[in-house]
This record gives structure tokens, sequence and C-alpha cells, in this order.
């Protein structure tokens, strides 16, 4: 697979900034969690009050 | 050189009646549901003096509807061909589109569109239409009754309904190399255009045999190749019913994707496929796939959130999709490289092949960090999220209902426009593109004469319009090629009449 290789090489070497990169990820995925809990907080007061109701009858005919 | 790929999509919806505050209404009949919203809306257009006809709709021209025409070669004789509903409520719209009742469902099939840019702006124009009608129905229904729609493909009870894609190929491509190169595509492109699924709907398989899925329907597909859309999917659809000169075009109708939520997800449904499609027209490709049991090789895809087991190949070799898929954006580079890229438009083709790039690193290196792109990765995180927090299993019916919300498309309840999920287009180009058609394909005759002379207009279809100008005979005007009746094609010459009839005796006179 030369184009991926060649897009892989193009790439940043990694020297010395290894550590700086590693710390990015995790920066960048506690901001990901933080945003997860924010959004789980506030999710009940849109959900479907009766889950098991509306999904029972939730119910299509086939189509296409 | 490749022809050039106008595209559009055809989604159907889910659809239920609900007694407000109450919950579903258990007695609906989603047909007459459907068709309640469809009018609501052309009814409401009418109220507002923006008709789309006579008697404030035009009706569908089912005159050239052939889907029985099975592209392996003429009618099928055999096989289920799905049947032309005429009885139905059916609207053309001034955008170009079509509105209408099929089966039990509302469907919304956007008009012709150059690039896949277009197609997912009309798609969301699309919903929007969908929506507004949501909000204007219970206008004309009993006290207390509401409709909600929703863009996805499966009621997680084995019933499933269809997103499907259209695009323009040349007749000359031989049929047998489209089927091999676009199984390829098509078994493996889930893992950034599945919208994602709580269990499985196999038959015969308990639901929670399985926690999550990428695919809502890798599970309907039963054939490889074959006519039908409702019984024994296929991967490959061999519907033959070009609704173009069928001397030059074929249309390729392809009914296995996924409905997305996510504009990302949508824009590279249609880019990466059209771009594709245009490298097998041109006879590009360099490498093809031939999996040794491509049905088994969906649904492993489909259920390999890991997007690192092997799949077998026909020739004992094995391959993960994500290897397929970055050889297939390998031979998609270097066609922009050999031909260009004109056959999908400079630009939108570009684009397509960055962000198809940046999405398969995002999926081999962290497939969380694409979030906010791919729908089936928003949805696996906020539901395991919501799993974990409240230490549920995944056969809870608050993660189902989850998944069903997610594809609601009402602004105030869809899961989906909570997620943070990426847009590519500009809320005003939506509202625009609710009303007006794209001005490089044929649409754009076909939306300008209906804003208008509705009155004028019978009856239309993606291949022709006919006109009632009080002559002794209805007038049809064939619109055989989709690249023609654009602006800049007649343009000048619709700025120049005023009347249907000074239309019609220019075009004869043409």
């Amino acid at each position: 697979m030369p184009e991926r290789e060649q897009i892989k090489k193009s790439a940043p070497a990694r020297t010395e900034e290894t550590e700086v990169e590693d710390l990015a990820p995790n920066e960048s995925g506690s901001k990901i969690k933080a945003e997860l809990d924010d959004l789980l907080d506030e999710i009940d007061e849109v959900l479907e009050t009766n889950a098991e109701d509306f999904v029972k009858s939730y119910i299509q005919k086939g189509g296409e | 050189m490749a022809v050039p790929i106008v595209c559009g999509i055809e989604t159907e919806y889910g659809i239920i009646v609900r007694n407000v505050g109450r919950g579903e209404s258990p007695e609906s009949n989603p047909m007459a549901a459907s068709s309640t919203l469809v009018s609501s809306y052309v009814s409401d257009l009418a109220d507002h003096g923006r008709g789309v006809g006579r008697p404030h709709r035009v009706g569908w021209d089912f005159e050239d509807e052939t889907p029985a025409n099975d592209a392996r070669g003429g009618p099928s004789p055999y096989s289920y061909a799905p049947e032309v509903e005429s009885h139905l409520v059916n609207a053309v719209l001034t955008n170009g589109s079509r509105y209408y009742v099929d089966h039990a469902h509302p469907e919304l099939s956007t008009p012709e569109c150059r690039t896949a840019l277009q197609a997912l702006l009309y798609d969301r124009a699309g919903e929007e239409i969908l929506l507004h009608s949501m909000r204007v129905a219970p206008n004309w229904m009993q006290p207390g009754q509401e409709i909600v729609v929703y863009k996805n493909n499966s009621d997680g009870k084995g019933q499933s309904y269809g997103c499907h894609e259209n695009y323009m190929l040349s007749r000359g491509l031989p049929f047998g190399r489209l089927v091999t190169n676009a199984t390829a595509h098509f078994v493996t492109r889930q893992i950034y255009c599945g919208a994602g699924k709580v269990g499985t709907e196999l038959p015969g398989v308990r639901r929670d045999a399985v926690n999550f899925q990428i695919s809502q329907r890798a599970d309907f597909f039963e054939e490889e190749v074959g006519l039908e859309t409702t019984l024994k999917r296929p991967i490959i659809n061999t519907r033959d019913e070009p609704h173009a000169d069928a001397r030059k075009y074929r249309r390729f109708h392809v009914i296995i994707g996924d409905a997305n939520m996510s504009e990302v997800a949508t824009f590279l449904k249609l880019g990466t496929t059209a771009l594709w499609m245009a490298v097998i027209d041109d006879d590009a490709v360099d490498r093809t796939f031939h999996f040794a049991r491509p049905i088994p090789a969906l649904r492993q895809i489909s259920n390999d959130l890991s997007l690192s087991e092997p799949v077998e190949m026909a020739d004992g070799t094995t391959m993960t999709a994500l290897e397929i898929q970055w050889e297939i954006f390998r031979m998609c580079s270097a066609y922009a490289e050999s031909h260009g890229l004109e056959a999908v438009g400079e630009d939108v083709g570009e684009m397509v092949l960055d962000r198809w790039r940046l999405v398969l690193e995002g999926l081999e290196s962290d497939p969380m960090s694409l979030a906010g792109q791919v729908d089936w990765i928003a949805k696996y995180r906020l539901l395991n999220g919501y799993r974990e927090r409240h230490d549920i299993d995944w056969g809870d019916a608050r993660l189902r209902a989850m998944d069903l919300q997610y594809h609601d498309i009402r602004p105030e309840k869809s899961l989906a426009r909570r997620v943070g999920l990426e847009t590519l287009t500009e809320p005003a180009a939506v509202q625009a593109a609710m009303s007006s058609p794209p001005e490089d394909t044929r649409a754009w005759f076909r939306g300008t004469c209906l804003q208008r002379f509705a009155d004028d207009i019978v009856a239309a279809n993606w291949d022709s319009l006919v006109f009632d100008t009080g002559g002794s005979s209805l007038r049809r005007v064939p619109m055989l090629e989709p690249t023609r009746g654009t602006k800049e094609h007649v343009g000048e010459l619709l700025d120049s009449v005023s009347t249907a009839a000074e239309l019609i005796a220019k075009l004869g006179a043409t």
C-alpha cells in the first residue's frame, strides 16, 4: 500500500517531542470524557419517559 | 472518461403516531399517517401561496416507470419486482425532489445533484421538509394526535426500510466489473458510514446476542446480487431503470446504505462511492477484492467494533475492512492524479479524498476520536457512557430507546443533535434548498417550471414534465439528459418567457 505508507512517512517524525505528543491524547481524552459527562448529566431530561413502552410500540412495516 | 456522476439519495423514514402526552397510538395506520404527513406539507405550502400545482400538487407520472427491468438483461421473469403504488400520495416539490408514500413510510428523494456535497445539502433539506411536515400535520389530524418520524433503518424487531443512493454511470460499463468492485466497497465502507445499532435482528438469533453493531442494515442482506429490495435484499441491486437515455446511461441503485444523521457520514458515503464509481467506469481499478463469502463478511465487519478481525478472501488470504478501504482509497487517489476529478466535481473530489484519508487514519489510530463525524461511534460513545453510568446491560430498554431517539429528527428530541456532530452545510443554504433546485442538473428545469408554472403542469417524472396549456392536447417535455436543463443551459430561455404556453412554443421551435 504505497500511498498509505507515503502518507505515514510524511507525518512529523517522532523525536524528543514524543512526551508532548503522548500528553496530547490524554488531554483531549479527558476533555472528551468531560464533555460526555456533561451530556450524560443533562440527557435524562430529553429521553423518552417510558423507554419500555416507547421501544415496544415502535413498530414499522418493512419498506423499500 | 467517466460520465459526470449525477447522484441522489432517497430516504424512507420510520413513522409513528402519538397521542400527545399519552404515548404512541396503538391503532395507528402507518400508510394513512404517511399520507397525512405528505399531504399536510403540500397543503401547508398551498395555504401560504406556495402551492406546487393543481389541485395544490403535481402528480407523479408513472408512464416510464420500469422497476422490474434487470441490469443483467431485460424484465425479470422470476424475481419479485417492486410494485409501483400509483394510488398513494405523490408530490413533486419546487426544489426538484419527490416527496411521497412508499409502502408504509414517507419517503423523500432528493433532486439529481452534481456532487456529493450538493446531495448532502438536499438530503438535509429533506430532513427539514419532514420536520416541517410533522409540525403542521396536527392541523389535519384528530385533536391530541401528532406524527413523529425517525431517520433510521430498522424498528429493532426485524423490519427494515431503506436509504438508497443513485449514481449515473455509462451504459457501456460492463455490469460484471461493477458488481465485483462495488461489492468490495459496500461491504467495507460501513466502518465510517454505519449508523450503529443495539443488538442483532438476524432471524432466529436472540436480540441481545450482539451488544452493539456498526451497521443498521447488515442483518437484512441475504443475497450478493439481485433485483429485490424488500425480500432477500442483495448487496448489489440490479434494478435497471435509468430515468435517462438508456442507450447512454445506467442508474446504479444502491440499497445497502444506512441513513445517516452525521453530515460527514452522508458526505463520505456519497462521495467515496461516486469517486469509486468513476474509477470503475474508467477501468482504472488495479486490484480487485473477492470475498470468500460476501454476506457473512458484511455481518462480520458490522459486528467487529475493534475493526481488526480479518475477513476471508476467495484466494485464501485474509484482509480487514480497513485494509480494503485503504486500497480503494489508494486507487481513487491515483485516479485523481491520472484522470482528474471532473466526474465527481474537482473541488468536492479533493474534499472527499481529504476527509476519507482522515477518517481512515482516525479509525486506525483512535476510533473514538471520530465521535464527531461517524454515527456509529457517536452513538456507541453516548450509549456506552450511559450504560456504564447506570450499570445496565446492553439489553436494557433505555439503551434501545436511546438508539431510536438518536434518529428522531426533532432538534429538541434528537440525540444525534446533542452529541456534537460536525456539520458541512450552512443553515441558510439548507433552508433555501427546501424550495430551490440545484442549478447544475435537469432538476433546475423541473423545479423552476414548478415554481413558475405549477398551474399548467399536470404531471412530472424524473425525465419528463407534462404541461396542459389549454391546447387540444397535453404537451410532454422529455428530459432524458440529466446534465441538461441546467440554469446555464435553459436559464435565459426561461427568463425570456412569461407563460408556460410561451415556453412550450419556444421549446417546440428549437
